[in-house]
């Protein structure tokens, strides 16, 4: 069995962000990621909202963080049981790690709305359909593509698709899909001037700072159009393309067109680590999310003592909220430790 | 049940890939402010007009957008163009100046009732 | 024949077309004044008012007075090349019939004298004749090293930006500055041949080589001749057809011409009387604080002349009639601009048929008619309903359910058969209450009713209501000391005249004169008139406007229209409050008496 202060399970930013702050008090750190890579979903992203933060920048700085003395990162370790022993907690992984510290630090973040569940926009049925996360590839690699391998005349964006929706159970809004919609035809259209690009709503929520002004810029700058209606039915095309149905609600019209790429903003969920480890020490909450023991006052600890959370796991987050919370986070398995020694 | 007073037919699905985009488009260049519309409605909502009749400026505003004009010119003749709806916007939308746009390319349009 | 030379062709030929082609647009432009003003011709001609014309062509189109007042250097300019080019012909022709002996020489005589005229001042008057053509020359030239100056560096006379002249009138101006060095170059020549020259040309004369002499002489004069050809067969269609022009228009406007609504000779003549000086450029609000230089009225009256008028020009302008001050022609910018903006009617229709009709309230003393846009400032309502009541007026507040529009943003965006449309509806009501006196609150409603209105009573702004209250004792304001700036609004100042009204009112706190004032008060930049202005450019000329009015940091800015106080406010700068408002806050409460006395009283102003 191995020794650590802290065993940090999931190397995404918060887990990452947290480790470092804890490294640099002169903790030993220990970091365990399931994936083969570090970074979690911001492995994928292109450039963050409101101002277009280049990701690889991001990914950079954390990196160089993990090279940090005091922690040890274990990739390709998936944990698969989290005990009590005595005082102590019990990390186990599925490659034979084992490692027994006073504190552990829950960052196991979010998963993506499996977008097949709503089969009606046909996804993985008509390949012009992709989710936010694929579209976000193409834009980094810089190559938008319809099914048939062609520049698109008209991307349409749908969004909370998985979110505030009953039907799928997940009744909450995931936060950041409006902003990622606006950031994202901005970013399409800047790659591709003469794309038509509409985004469909029920509601524009633009509840950060500069969101409201982005908004503004995807109208005035790249003439991004907004239909107030939810897609709720798509169908192909003779020539491959999809028709799209709503209801523009604001003219009380049944509305259609025809486009060639539709993407769809999936909402966040707590992952498959957070759901099961949650569920064996017991900090569960609604949808699977973790839950703190005060969302106003102690929103890093948990009713054990010793297990803390930062970062997705707990509720949808924008990059900048996570990272704050990780810090927050180190900070209280920090004074926790400092109060054991006592 | 009150009949809205409206002449626009509504029976029909747009279907934006027929509708005659050119045109709003003709105005957006007029008028650029027109792209920041949220479509809030304040502007309908502080119309002098409003209080006679169900001229209802966001939603004409909307439906020329999409291409939709019948009826839409008489529609526009009920506007005094007295301005308040230009003073209530919080977008900064210019909305004399799109309804003064909106009229004219309408008469070329030839979509004027000739009563 | 004697006295003649081919040379002087060019100069006849084009003196001849020059008077052809200006007597046939003026023959054109009388027989298309509308009948009123025919009618003000016929009866005005013989009166003294021609006289009265006559001095003001002197002041004028002479002497530049208007312009000298805006400053002194660009004044003696203007007046050195016009005044000093008339006396130039005048007593060049003087000067030519005494040596002819006739009067009836030929006209290229008096031009060309120094040529043909060799022998030296033997005739009468001959040496003080030649030495007041020098030194007319001399005046002239001078005022064309200050046009040079002008163009390269415009603030040196007090001008900070000048009119962009398009090529042609390029072409013409490069023709007139040809015209007078040639001349002095060719006079100086022959003197320096024949020594037959004044001070001046004797003098340059002295400094030309005489081996070149006798060849530069005849080209010089051909040079001459053909500068004044180029400048005469240009002239009608140049900016500097206001020459002959400004005359026609000085006449026409002192036997009393109104612009009118509808385009007629009168607009071309005015559209013509313009010297592209450029003054009306600095003036304009668009200019210095929007950074908006080609739309402006110099530009719109050369593009309606030449029949080039883009929408852009016609309808972006704030109708805040700074331009129509300023102008030393006195043109009426602002009536010009609105005529190329009516558009056309439709026979038969009438629009605005949904509105509801009103009931007048009957037995009333004051209608009040606060305006479209008083319903975004209800403070203004609210003030004004609490002075009606401490004056105890018998009232009746005609819009404050389902108001009709005056009818006058209609017509700003030249929409005239509908704004008359409303303007029925409204007299309708207005005129069966058969009150006695209507009073608005919002200066464009005050303007449409007085001009375009035809009401049974006559009407008042508030702030001339409120003074004849206060000076009849109707209401008493407790002293205060707080210190105010006023703002003219454009429709109420020099739309409507009034000036003093509320500053008497404000005499009573402690009121901060500003620099722009009354008639060079400037534009809030609300605006209706402006259709096209961004609401960002819009918002740059508020806050210079501001920024200026409360340089002194008043406690209060006060003003009398809603939409100065709403483009006002939301600048920050300092409590923005109606001319009512203040009033309202600060009543004394005295006893009333009786209503029946009031209604004697009421026969007001």
């Amino acid at each position: 069995m191995n020794k650590a202060d802290v065993v940090v399970i999931g190397g995404g930013p918060a887990g990452i962000e947290a480790a470092y702050n804890l490294a640099r008090d002169n903790h030993k750190v220990v970091l365990v990621e399931k994936e083969k890579e570090i970074f979690g979903h911001m492995q994928t992203a292109y450039t963050l909202f409101p101002n277009f933060q280049d990701a690889s920048e991001i990914r950079s700085s954390l990196l160089q963080k993990t090279k940090h003395g005091n922690i040890t990162l274990y990739n390709n370790s998936e944990v698969t049981q989290v005990s009590r022993e005595n005082d102590f907690w019990r990390v186990q992984t599925i490659n034979g790690l084992d490692f027994i510290a006073p504190a552990v630090l829950l960052a196991s973040g979010f998963k993506t709305f499996d977008a097949r569940y709503k089969e009606e926009l046909g996804y993985g049925i008509y390949k012009g359909v992709i989710t936010s996360v694929e579209f976000e590839e193409m834009l980094k690699v810089g190559k938008i593509q319809t099914a048939n391998g062609e520049k698109p005349r008209r991307i349409a964006f749908l969004n909370c698709v998985g979110s505030r929706d009953e039907k799928v159970g997940n009744h909450y809004c995931s936060r950041v899909c409006c902003i990622n919609a606006v950031k994202l035809s901005i970013e399409a259209k800047k790659q591709l001037p003469e794309v038509e690009a509409y985004c469909f709503y029920m509601d524009i929520r633009m509840s950060g700072q500069f969101y409201e002004e982005l908004y503004r810029k995807s109208q005035e700058d790249f003439d991004v159009n907004y239909i107030r209606g939810r897609i709720s039915e798509v169908a192909p095309t003779i020539d491959n393309r999809l028709q799209v149905k709503c209801e523009d609600t604001l003219s009380q019209t049944p509305l259609k067109m025809t486009v060639d790429l539709l993407v769809l903003m999936i909402g966040i969920e707590a992952s498959e680590g957070t759901a099961r480890i949650g569920e064996q020490v017991g900090v569960n909450g609604e949808y699977n999310f973790s839950k703190s023991i005060s969302l106003h006052t102690a929103d890093n600890k948990t009713k054990h003592q010793g297990f803390f959370l930062a970062g997705t796991c707990k509720r949808p987050l924008t990059v900048p909220e996570t990272m704050a919370d990780a810090r927050a986070a180190a900070l209280e398995i920090d004074l926790y430790l400092k109060s054991l020694s006592q | 049940m009150k009949d809205l007073g409206f002449s626009i037919s509504q029976s029909r699905t747009i279907d934006l890939d027929k509708s005659d985009l050119s045109a709003y488009r003709r105005v957006v260049e007029k008028v650029p402010s027109a792209k920041l519309c949220l479509m809030c409605g304040a502007c309908t909502a502080t119309c002098t007009a409003r209080n006679h009749t169900d001229f209802n400026f966001r939603k004409v505003h909307l439906l020329f957008r999409r291409g939709q004009f019948e009826g839409l010119a008489e529609e526009l003749d009920k506007c005094m163009l007295c301005g308040k709806c230009r003073l209530v916007c919080n977008r900064g939308v210019n909305t004399r100046a799109i309804i003064y746009n909106m009229r004219i390319i309408l008469e070329n349009l030839n979509y004027k009732s000739i009563k | 024949m004697m006295n003649y030379h081919p040379f002087v062709i060019p100069f006849t030929v084009g003196a001849l077309f020059l008077f052809g082609v200006v007597f046939y647009k003026f023959y054109a432009w009388i027989a298309a004044l509308d009948r009123k003003q025919k009618f003000m011709v016929k009866q005005n001609i013989f009166s003294f008012k021609t006289i009265r014309a006559i001095g003001e062509i002197f002041r004028e189109a002479l002497v530049h007075h208007n312009i000298y007042k805006k400053n002194p250097v660009l004044g003696y300019m203007h007046m050195s090349l016009a005044f000093g080019w008339f006396l130039l012909i005048v007593v060049g022709k003087i000067k030519a019939s005494l040596y002819a002996g006739t009067f009836f020489e030929p006209p290229w005589l008096g031009i060309f004298f120094n040529f043909f005229a060799v022998d030296g001042h033997a005739f009468s008057y001959g040496e003080m004749l030649t030495f007041t053509m020098d030194f007319l020359l001399l005046i002239i030239l001078s005022g064309l090293a200050l046009a040079i100056i002008k163009r390269v560096k415009s603030s040196l006379l007090g001008m900070r930006k000048t009119t962009k002249h398009s090529r042609f009138d390029r072409i013409a101006l490069s023709s007139l500055w040809f015209i007078f060095p040639l001349r002095l170059m060719a006079e100086s020549t022959t003197a320096s041949l024949h020594g037959n020259g004044g001070f001046l040309t004797n003098s340059v004369g002295h400094l030309i080589p005489s081996a070149i002499a006798p060849y530069a002489e005849l080209p010089l004069w051909w040079a001459y001749s053909i500068s004044l050809f180029v400048f005469f067969v240009a002239l009608p269609y140049s900016r500097y057809m206001h020459i002959p022009t400004e005359v026609v228009l000085i006449l026409l406007r002192n036997w009393g011409a109104d612009t009118g609504e509808q385009l007629s000779g009168y607009t071309d003549i005015q559209l013509n009387s313009c010297s592209r000086c450029g003054i009306c450029i600095d003036a304009c609000q668009l200019n210095f604080a929007a950074g908006i230089s080609d739309v402006q009225s110099v530009y719109f009256v050369r593009d309606a002349r030449y029949k080039t008028l883009s929408d852009e020009v016609v309808n972006n302008c704030l109708m805040c009639g700074r331009c129509s001050n300023e102008c030393p022609v006195g043109l009426e910018l602002t009536l010009v601009r609105q005529q190329f903006r009516n558009k056309q009617e439709i026979p038969g229709k009438f629009y605005y048929e949904y509105t509801e009709p009103v009931e007048s309230k009957a037995g009333v003393d004051v209608i009040y008619y606060a305006g479209c846009m008083t319903h975004l400032t209800p403070s203004i309502i609210i003030s004004m309903k609490k002075i009606f009541e401490a004056a105890g007026v018998n009232y009746w507040f005609m819009d404050e359910d389902k108001g009709v529009c005056c009818g006058r943003p209609l017509r700003q965006q030249g929409f005239i058969q509908q704004s008359k449309n409303l303007v029925i509806k409204n007299s309708r009501i207005i005129n069966s209450a058969r009150a006695k006196l209507l009073v608005t609150s919002c200066p464009i409603c005050y303007k449409s009713f007085r001009e375009e209105y035809n009401l049974n009573l006559p009407v008042m702004h508030h702030t001339e209501y409120i003074e004849g209250l206060l000076a009849d004792g109707r209401i008493t304001l407790n002293a205060s000391n707080v210190t105010v700036v006023y703002h003219d609004p454009c429709e109420l100042g020099r739309g409507a005249n009034i000036y003093e009204q509320p500053r008497n009112i404000l005499r009573n706190f402690s009121l901060i004169e500003s620099d722009y004032e009354k008639e060079n008060s400037l534009c809030c930049g609300g605006s209706l008139s402006d259709a096209i202005l961004d609401l960002r450019l819009q918002l740059k000329i508020r806050d210079h406007a501001l920024g200026e009015l409360t340089k002194d940091k008043p406690e209060v800015l006060v003003t009398a229209c809603p939409l100065c106080k709403k483009s006002f406010v939301h600048g920050n700068k300092a409590r923005v409050m109606d001319i009512a408002e203040i009033v309202a806050g600060n009543l004394k409460v005295i006893a009333r008496k009786k209503q029946s006395v009031r209604k004697e009283e009421l026969q007001l102003v």
